[in-house]
């Protein structure tokens, strides 16, 4: 089993730390994973995206062709990578920040709108949490123990406070239906 | 871990000890991790230079001294540190360099490239010499062959360069870091300058005026690059048993080719990799006699074809050679790969 995953969005929409958190969450489920950021001129408001594969064998390519699954978190975003998804494949949408909906009919869509349910929470910034938590819930791609170990770790220096508060946006999301 | 802090830790695993550099995209992440981790340490001496030139010549002070040094840039700086190269080349110093290469010339861009592949196996500066070129094309192999390029700069005294892209040094990949290699297997640096106290006076220069002594130096490199040929040429090998068909890349592109050829052989068709890992010395021989038994050869790199030179003197007219690149910093697919590995194939009717 080989699984490919673009996050995309706006810098600063936590679209990195998103694929971080996954790859890191697939490594302490041990398996194989590869983390590709877009890297460049990247400001807040410009566009960034990452490209995470998991597998049980060894990884080849960080580089995806045709990614199994695209998180897609701006209108931009959807524009660009609606094409490169997998015929079968799934999107992931932020309806809080996107009105356009993809044009093709081979693709399965889950929506979710993560910046409201963020808001909710007194933190528009986790709203990359949301998201990740509703992706995870619906691909089961990795444990969620071993998110909360990757939160735990990744933003151990930030304080408690910051990892509570993104464990709980990981929540939201992974029981919004 | 990320590429960048990967060589930086192997670095410091390895003894490493001194780092000087100039910042530089893609390759920051390197000197951010060394200036945290060697302040920490009481010997570490982390210095940001004023530019890449002092920086290059900062190493060589070190390495005179007998430390393992390390210096890292990316594509433009490595060219400001060629006259160095050259000097430490010259001196017989080792040194570890660090190139993570962009789109170019000039300037170029950001983005992953492989077009230093001439500078860096080529010798790069002035003068009659080579440096070792190690190629990895995972964050693993970042780890070990960072940490071994100091090995072998220390028992060759010569300069080891690393030439990895952007794309190794800002992706991310678990790593474990091999034990320390053994720090026995280098001989003992009776030729640094440390102070003359108690003993004769020593001196390392790259001057020699009497050209008769200056071709005896050249001679003396000359035997140790061909001892460096004999004994330090790596390469891997995927899927080659029963292949008609080899692709040849390195780096980054090799991980390209290795999913494109994972893709062709999904559709039954012969195709095996072969992925030189010292690109100098490059494993021509091995290639050779492979140019007995294959008819194909496809190279693919991120540059506009220049280690397909190699390649094709290596197979000494054996064999066709198709080459595909993509300069500029242009990452293709592995998909894109394989249409063109398949469709070449195919039209050959193997």
């Amino acid at each position: 089993m080989l699984i490919k995953t673009i996050f995309s969005g706006f810098g600063g929409q936590g679209v990195l730390s998103m694929g971080y958190i996954f790859a890191y969450a697939a490594m302490v489920d041990g398996k194989n994973t590869t983390y590709l950021p877009s890297y460049g001129a990247e400001v807040r408001g410009g566009t960034a995206n990452c490209t995470v594969a998991i597998s049980d064998e060894e990884i080849a390519s960080p580089v995806a062709s045709s990614p199994e699954f695209v998180v897609v978190m701006n209108n931009p975003s959807l524009f660009r990578f609606q094409n490169v998804v997998h015929s079968g494949g799934i999107m992931f949408l932020n309806s809080s920040m996107i009105e356009a909906r993809p044009i093709r009919g081979d693709i399965e869509l889950f929506e979710i709108p993560a910046n409201d349910i963020a808001k909710g929470l007194g933190n528009e910034k986790v709203v990359n949490m949301v998201m990740l938590g509703f992706f995870i819930k619906k691909t089961g791609l990795v444990s969620r123990d071993g998110v909360e170990k990757a939160l735990g770790d990744a933003f151990s220096l930030k304080g408690k406070a910051i990892v509570t508060l993104n464990k709980k946006a990981f929540m939201e999301g992974h029981t919004f239906d | 871990m990320r590429g960048n802090h990967i060589v930086a830790e192997a670095a410091i695993r390895a003894g490493c000890r001194f780092y000087f550099g100039y910042p530089i995209t893609p390759q920051n992440e390197i000197p951010e991790y060394m200036a945290e981790a060697l302040s920490k340490l009481k010997d570490g001496v982390f210095v940001q230079a004023e530019s890449e030139l002092a920086a290059i010549n900062m190493v060589i002070g070190g390495s005179m001294a007998g430390a393992r040094v390390m210096t890292s840039s990316s594509s433009p700086g490595i060219s400001l540190k060629q006259e160095g190269i050259s000097y430490l080349s010259a001196l017989e110093l080792p040194a570890v360099i660090v190139n993570m290469c962009r789109g170019g010339p000039g300037l170029g861009n950001i983005a992953p490239a492989q077009s230093d592949y001439f500078q860096a196996t080529r010798g790069g500066g002035h003068g009659d010499y080579r440096t070792i070129v190690l190629a990895p094309s995972s964050c693993q192999e970042l780890a070990k062959l960072t940490m071994e390029a100091f090995d072998l700069a220390d028992i060759y005294r010569t300069p080891v360069i690393i030439f990895a892209d952007g794309m190794l040094g800002q992706m991310m990949e678990p790593v474990e870091f091999p034990e320390n290699t053994n720090p026995k297997s280098s001989p003992p640096k009776d030729w640094t300058l440390t102070g003359a106290k108690g003993r004769p006076g020593r001196a390392i220069r790259s001057l020699i005026l009497d050209p008769v002594l200056e071709e005896e130096h050249n001679w003396k490199l000359m035997r140790k690059y061909e001892r460096i040929q004999k004994k330090e040429v790596r390469y891997e090998t995927f899927l080659l048993e029963d292949a008609k068909m080899v692709v040849v890349a390195f780096g980054t592109a090799a991980r390209i080719a290795r999913g494109a050829v994972k893709r062709v052989r999904e559709q039954g068709l012969k195709v095996g990799l072969f992925r030189p890992v010292t690109l100098w010395p490059f494993p021509g021989t091995v290639l050779g006699e492979l140019g007995k038994k294959v008819k194909l050869f496809f190279v693919f790199e991120m540059n506009m074809g220049q280690m397909v030179e190699d390649v094709r003197i290596a197979l000494g007219g054996d064999g066709d050679i198709h080459f595909y690149g993509r300069p500029g910093g242009i990452v293709p697919t592995p998909l894109e790969v394989s249409r063109i590995i398949s469709s070449q194939y195919l039209q050959k009717r193997l």
